[in-house]
């Protein structure tokens, strides 16, 4: 951008979650792309780590709150904080908060913070009004709606809304697509055969629709899924909506091999 | 046990930090039972007369009761026999001959024969007056009483309920408004011992979730719209 | 009942185990949730009346004493009588006096899961008195000694033939040659045997869904008609319920019956809703001669005003159990007491002491779908977190998952030495992947790779990578 704008670009904080940034590289930089796309510009803070979740969800409230105090100092002076999780989006919209109860000034600050926080596609869709992000995709998808996504955040049409402008993607929906794929963060380990019954039935559903690749908007329950998609010799292919919706669908998928062997 | 009530009371106000026991809380909450406000009521039933009485009728049937209407309470009788036969069921009967001051003319239907009281099991058969229908839910309003034992609504494998279409209302609330209207005693009190709600007959799912009719009240539900009553 | 709750994860392991459960479990996905969609479909005002719901229990919670106090006013002037009872051996008791003095041999039971949580029927059998549950799938569980597994279809988890085995079993005077194959004989089978035990009844004990403040009455809730049968019949009714069901007027109770059904079967009604309202009227011709209402605390007074408050709203429809994915996957029974589900992991805990159902709160994914279909809207999942943060806090989080929060929180609370091991770490995870993308095994994370091959990472995080691309990006902040 060589000429300044009459008004300033929005400014994203991009939260890329932890899981992207050890595991999934290319989902952060697909959400980054296309937050530009959309005009805005993107920022990723070096000082953000994990939203605490893990700690949160095992009643360790210190330590989640000491974290959250590192995301809310990182983030808070942005116009946005975008996440490519619903989950995490999640944490720092709605738990946040909550953290702070004796210290009204943190827990203003939370307040501030969440109210600009979003899930990356319900921030294309609600805020950007992105309607095509001008991406093919050859293929048949089936779409799971993340737990934290669909019920905290309200995300459901936004991906659909989304996928739906990529060319030669077909959407086919999964009959339990709206439940819980046995994730749950630290509950997939403690308790691995539930989460694994859990799983299966979910990867049941998905073989059901014929789709060729499993898109979600949370790589927690995409590591699960691919995981376990693997595990029982499922070709389908798992990848986050990001990665399809920037057209950085080309590399490999989520726990796939990374060159093709003949 | 005999400081138990004072102990729980002390805990409710202890938990709620209102250690006080006669408050400005306490009189609201008697004005709030007073008013008896009705809360939302759906849409569904507030219809006129005609699609009130279609409505019920369909609801009833979408959970598994048999209706059929005659012109006055005298066609009832021929009504009861004609679903009788059909059914291969016996001409007998248990019902008590007048409820609320309406009277069933039973003796002009010779072929049936007609017991009064209670039920005690052995019926194949019993007829009972319902107080209201409701058309929200299709659902029958029982009164208890000296001329209405609530036995003969469960008892049998076979119930049939005589109902005035003009006792047809769209939803429960006006049933209640009914009995404050009509049954308040002097002392103030209106419910009879026993009000039942009856929609269908009786059903269970708990073997394999396998709906089957019958579980303990009644297998069939026949109810007999009176129209001329109104 | 005796309780099992602390051995959570071997009982649902035997459960993960067991084919039949699963079909049964199977059968429950496709049945009640799919009928409750329908139902709330069908009410354009599901949702507004679900808030009302929620608001009249909300104000009864808040002016509870006050609701009891006009409740018991109205069952005494309709001549009845109100026992208050602290706990569970308190109403046992009281029960057990009130069948001793009315003489009675047997007493008829409608389904009932303060019943159940006070284990009423161990107690009438010890001192000489016969309890005969009535509702079919509680009858049968009560043949078979076992606990209910759902909160409204306690014998979710039998199938037809274990049921046909334990007739055979118990019912002396079945005839061997009866064809008991299908769920129709069954039933047939056992209203044959219940209808003696109704007629011959001294006492009918029943629960109640809600008590009405209003009028003094309670509320019954059943498909068979077996609660009808109950408090209809011998001479004398005894309800027993807690606290928490009051609702004040006969409007809020009708709103609340207009989500109970729709939440829990999916039913518009269910077949028999009664109201009772003292003890049968001078020229009644059927109607029991005494009515008492045995009202129990058994630590809901605990719960209220506290952190686990909004549980007291539950109006036991069983909708949490029915949408929860766990249920669905070990049933009722791993929960190993009374209760079940999101709520029974929510309750027991709070019932017999966290110590003794340590698990229950933990074993959630907290995916929310309880909350979401809850018709009175218990912020579940928020409980749960309740739970596991007083767990921590009194240091009953498992050692190891102490400590690997704690060094994961210290890394995660250091952003520099965050970045440097996670660099370091991923690095060396991808070499060790050897370009396949996925492990098979996993030290440490044994819990996973059981189950599910591990995604690799990709070698370098991205914010290491974002910021090596674009050095003018890293001093924001």
């Amino acid at each position: 951008m060589s000429e300044k704008p009459a008004t300033l670009p929005t400014h994203v904080g991009l939260f890329a979650t932890c899981l992207v940034d050890l595991t999934r590289p290319q989902v952060g930089f697909a959400s980054a792309k296309l937050l530009q796309d959309a005009g805005c510009q993107v920022s990723v803070p070096k000082a953000q780590t994990c939203c605490g979740q893990p700690a949160y969800n095992a009643g360790d409230n210190a330590d989640a709150r000491a974290i959250a105090t590192k995301t809310i100092k990182a983030f808070e002076n942005f116009d946005y904080v975008v996440v490519p999780s619903g989950s995490c989006a999640g944490m720092l919209k709605h738990h946040y908060p909550g953290l702070f109860g004796d210290d009204p000034d943190m827990a203003a600050r939370a307040r501030s913070l969440a109210a600009k926080t979003h899930e990356l596609t319900a921030f294309l869709v609600d805020v950007l009004k992105v309607e095509v992000t001008g991406v093919a995709f050859d293929g048949t998808v089936t779409y799971h709606d993340s737990c934290s996504a669909l019920r905290e955040m309200g995300v459901k049409r936004q991906p659909r809304r989304l996928l739906a402008g990529v060319g030669g993607l077909s959407l086919k929906e999964a009959k339990e697509s709206e439940t819980c794929c046995g994730f749950g963060g630290l509950f997939c380990v403690k308790y691995p055969e539930i989460s694994g019954r859990m799983v299966d039935a979910k990867v049941d559903d998905i073989v059901d629709t014929g789709a060729g690749t499993l898109l979600s908007g949370d790589l927690g329950c995409l590591m699960n899924m691919a995981g376990r998609l693997h595990r029982r010799g499922i070709a389908t292919e798992v990848r986050h909506i990001a990665e399809v919706l920037a057209g950085m669908a080309d590399g490999p998928a989520i726990g796939a091999a990374e060159k093709k062997t003949d | 046990m005999s400081n138990a009530r004072g102990e729980i009371l002390g805990a409710i106000r202890t938990a709620l930090k209102r250690p006080e026991a006669y408050g400005a809380e306490n009189i609201s909450v008697q004005q709030r039972i007073q008013a008896h406000r009705a809360n939302l009521i759906p849409a569904r039933g507030r219809l006129g007369t005609k699609a009130r009485v279609d409505l019920f009728i369909r609801e009833a049937e979408q959970v598994q009761a048999t209706v059929a209407r005659v012109s006055a309470p005298a066609g009832v009788p021929r009504e009861v026999a004609r679903f009788l036969a059909k059914n291969n069921l016996p001409m007998r009967l248990k019902t008590v001959l007048e409820t609320s001051g309406k009277v069933i003319p039973w003796s002009e239907q010779t072929l049936l024969s007609v017991e009064e009281g209670r039920a005690d099991g052995s019926e194949e058969v019993c007829v009972s007056q319902a107080f209201a229908g409701v058309a929200e839910s299709g659902t029958l309003v029982m009164l208890s009483g000296a001329d209405s034992p609530t036995t003969l609504n469960f008892l049998p494998p076979t119930h049939i309920v005589v109902l005035g279409v003009a006792d047809i209302a769209g939803d429960y609330e006006e049933i209640w408004d009914r009995l404050r209207r009509e049954k308040t005693t002097e002392a103030g009190r209106f419910m009879p011992r026993t009000v039942n709600w009856i929609t269908g007959p009786s059903r269970s799912a708990d073997i394999e979730q396998t709906l089957l009719l019958g579980a303990h009240g009644p297998l069939r539900l026949h109810i007999v719209i009176v129209d001329g009553d109104a | 009942m005796e309780s099992t709750a602390a051995n959570f994860k071997e009982n649902a392991l035997g459960a993960l185990g067991d084919a039949r459960l699963r079909d049964a479990l199977d059968k429950l996905s496709g049945g009640f949730p799919e009928n409750r969609r329908k139902a709330a479909e069908r009410l354009p005002e599901f949702e507004a009346l679900r808030d009302q719901a929620r608001d009249i229990k909300h104000h009864v919670l808040e002016n509870l004493d006050h609701y009891l106090e006009a409740f018991e006013a109205r069952v005494v002037e309709a001549g009845g009588t109100v026992h208050w009872c602290r706990t569970a051996a308190e109403a046992r008791t009281t029960i057990l006096r009130l069948c001793k003095q009315a003489g009675a041999k047997t007493v008829t039971k409608s389904k009932s899961m303060i019943g159940e949580e006070i284990a009423i029927n161990e107690h009438l059998e010890h001192h000489g008195v016969e309890p005969v549950e009535t509702d079919l799938g509680e009858y049968i569980i009560q043949l078979r000694r076992e606990p209910p597994s759902h909160i409204i279809a306690p014998a979710i988890h039998l199938s037809k033939e274990q049921i046909a085995d334990t007739f055979r079993e118990k019912h002396r005077d079945l005839l061997a040659d009866r064809p008991l194959e299908e769920p129709r004989a069954l039933l047939e089978e056992a209203r044959g045997i219940l209808r003696e035990k109704f007629v011959a009844a001294d006492v009918g004990l029943t629960g109640a869904n809600m008590l009405i403040a209003e009028t003094g009455s309670t509320v019954l809730v059943t498909n068979e008609g077996n609660a009808d049968l109950t408090y209809s019949l011998p001479r004398v009714h005894i309800v027993l319920a807690s606290l928490e069901k009051i609702v004040p007027t006969l409007e809020d109770a009708t709103t609340i019956l207009r989500v109970l059904a729709r939440s829990a079967t999916g039913q518009e009604m269910s077949v028999y809703n009664t109201f009772c309202t003292g003890p049968k009227r001078p020229g009644d011709l059927d109607g029991p001669e005494e009515f008492h209402v045995v009202l129990l605390d058994n630590g809901r007074t605990d719960m209220l005003g506290g952190e686990f408050h909004d549980m007291l709203r539950c109006i036991r429809c069983g909708a949490c159990l029915n949408h929860c994915p766990i249920y669905k996957s070990v049933g009722g029974h791993a929960y190993g007491w009374v209760y079940s589900g999101p709520m029974g992991a929510v309750l027991i805990p709070n019932l017999i002491g966290m110590e003794n159902a340590h698990d229950l709160p933990n074993a959630s994914t907290l995916c929310g779908k309880c909350e979401e279909v809850c018709p009175v809207r218990i912020p579940l999942p928020r409980m749960l977190r309740a739970w596991r943060k007083r767990q921590f806090e009194a240091q009953n989080t498992s050692k190891a998952a102490r400590a690997g929060l704690r060094f994961w929180a210290f890394f995660a609370g250091q952003p520099w030495l965050y970045r440097i091991f996670a660099n370091l770490a991923v690095g060396a995870l991808h070499k060790l992947s050897r370009g396949r993308g996925r492990f098979r095994r996993m030290a440490f994370l044994g819990g996973w790779t059981t189950l599910r091959d591990l995604p690799a990472p990709a070698g370098k995080t991205f914010i290491s990578q974002w910021h090596g691309k674009k050095p003018s990006e890293s001093g924001h902040e």
